[in-house]
């Protein structure tokens, strides 16, 4: 059964030095809030997994967490790149950054693999493009019925998943609702997971379209309302679109970034 | 003045995003990605193909956006869609089998067999020039899909005799490439770019200027073009966007201001 925990002691105890850690959302219930708590808590050598690392990832990169990403798409979605990812690939800053890339269709599929304990995903994928030169992670297999050559890729086992949810109840079971991306995945792929969501009730109200994942296939739940700020939780509050553009100039120079760190990150503290 | 009248002012922006929209037939279904993808695709459901049926990777098919999105993570999307699927079942029960006729895709770069690069340009892969986001949906957009419309200003940068790194592949080397690489969509049918309209030779499968948008002169396209552009034999000037296309289409951009306040 899940733990209730706090956003901080969730963070101290599931998140560790070195992990493997996936913190999923598809523009939808991102993680902010324990993306920031992780920076707060000082982590180090992070092997940052995610289909589309934006602006969380890019403030954990910046902040010097992550010494390896492992992805699809990293970008401001709506907005253009992201300038501390790139300042990391282009110019090792704060520190290298290691990068294993794929596409979409091929890290759902690590998920699903990672989710439905098997050693690896086929899919038809990658076929002519430059991607499997860069990885030894993408590979062809032949079909044993048909003898068509696919495409493999390994599954994703993280140490711990991250993601947000709107509700949870008391036992820890955990209900989203509007795009659920690839977190149903993410989070059973893991060996560790950690849900923030908007509110701890005592009933669980069935909505149309829920995924609810069971309390015991959850490892602790933090009740953090507004911890996907600037992105949304459906029923609960709207992207901060404003946010995003803005990031662009933040993010564009280390001095503003880092000033921004400090005032919004590490000054503010956790709220939970 | 009808709303068929053509009108005498318009952005090179405007005319590329109303010449993709018209590519796009009412009754089929599109994967649409942010940006000018999404524009034309809602420029088109909102005139000529009302039953345009628009997929986000978000996991949201048939989405009605009264507003354009501005991510594809965007409520509207969810709100209005048919169905709201995960991820992976978008890949892989929806896109993967054929199910999508038109994947609509930009690029950074792109040669005269339409591949495409999104991830690294300059330098080498461990140190690029300038690093892109990457892959996303493209690579199997561009292979799974029915046809594959691409939009994209035409720019010596862009327009590149070799692409720097293959994203998604168009027609690889040429003529037979796609049925030994096993893609079973067929690959990248028009270019919609902002000075003009480029098809694959039926034969050489090589990008050909077939279109100018009016005002532009094929001097101009070959000029902002990285290699020998061939010309059609019947090179047409495309028409003009009708009163009623600007209309819907500033109203649509327009909306981008509703979606950040709320």
């Amino acid at each position: 059964m899940a733990k209730l925990v706090s956003l901080t002691d969730g963070v101290a105890h599931l998140v560790r030095d070195g992990d493997v850690v996936a913190l999923e959302g598809f523009t939808h219930l991102i993680p902010f809030a324990a993306g920031h708590e992780i920076i707060r808590q000082g982590r180090q050598d992070l092997t940052l997994v995610r289909m589309t690392p934006d602006v969380i990832y890019d403030q954990l990169i910046g902040a010097g967490c992550a010494r390896r990403l492992v992805f699809s798409w990293g970008g401001n979605p709506g907005v253009g790149s992201l300038h501390r990812f790139r300042d990391a690939v282009q110019h090792a800053w704060p520190r290298p950054l290691e990068l294993e890339e794929h596409s979409h269709a091929g890290m759902a599929n690590r998920y699903v693999a990672g989710a439905s304990g098997l050693p690896f995903a086929v899919l038809r994928g990658y076929t002519g493009t430059d991607l499997p030169g860069h990885t030894t992670n993408i590979r062809p297999i032949t079909c044993p019925f048909t003898g068509e050559t696919l495409t493999a890729v390994p599954a994703l086992r993280p140490d711990v998943t991250v993601v947000h949810a709107q509700r949870a109840d008391r036992n820890g079971n955990v209900q989203m609702w509007g795009i659920t991306g690839v977190q149903k995945e993410a989070v059973l792929a893991a060996h560790r997971s950690l849900v923030t969501v908007e509110e701890i009730v005592d009933e669980l109200e069935p909505v149309p379209g829920q995924v609810v994942l069971p309390g015991w296939a959850v490892t602790a739940v933090a009740e953090v309302p507004g911890g996907a700020h600037p992105s949304y939780a459906h029923g609960y509050s709207v992207r901060d679109n404003d946010f995003y553009r803005d990031w662009d100039a933040v993010s564009r120079h280390r001095d503003t970034f880092r000033a921004w760190l400090d005032e919004h990150v590490h000054k503010a503290g956790a709220a939970a | 003045m009808t709303d068929e009248t053509a009108m005498t002012s318009w952005t090179a922006d405007e005319m590329m995003t109303v010449a993709a929209a018209r590519q796009l037939r009412d009754g089929t279904a599109c994967f649409v990605g942010i940006g000018l993808p999404s524009t034309a695709a809602n420029l088109a459901r909102a005139t000529h193909a009302p039953n345009l049926v628009l997929i986000y990777e978000s996991g949201c098919l048939g989405a009605k956006p009264d507003r354009l999105p501005l991510s594809i993570g965007d409520g509207i999307l969810a709100d209005t869609a048919d169905a709201v699927v995960s991820v992976p079942e978008v890949f892989n029960y929806w896109l993967q089998p054929g199910r999508i006729d038109v994947g609509f895709l930009g690029a950074a770069q792109l040669d005269r067999y339409g591949n495409i690069n999104t991830t690294v340009v300059g330098g080498d892969y461990d140190a690029p020039t300038v690093r892109l986001p990457g892959a996303g949906g493209a690579p199997e957009i561009a292979a799974s899909c029915g046809e594959v419309v691409v939009i994209v200003r035409q720019d010596l940068r862009t327009f590149t005799e070799r692409v720097d790194f293959v994203t998604s592949v168009g027609y690889g080397t040429g003529p037979g490439d796609r049925e030994r690489l096993g893609l079973r969509g067929g690959g990248p049918r028009v270019v919609i770019t902002d000075l003009g309209v480029l098809e694959p030779d039926p034969l050489t499968c090589e990008l050909t200027l077939t279109h100018l948008h009016p005002g532009v002169t094929r001097e101009q396209a070959r000029a902002a073009t990285g290699w020998d552009l061939a010309v059609a034999e019947g090179l047409a000037t495309g028409a003009p966007p009708t009163a009623r296309e600007l209309a819907v289409l500033r109203a649509l951009e327009a909306t981008k201001a509703d979606g950040r306040r709320q």
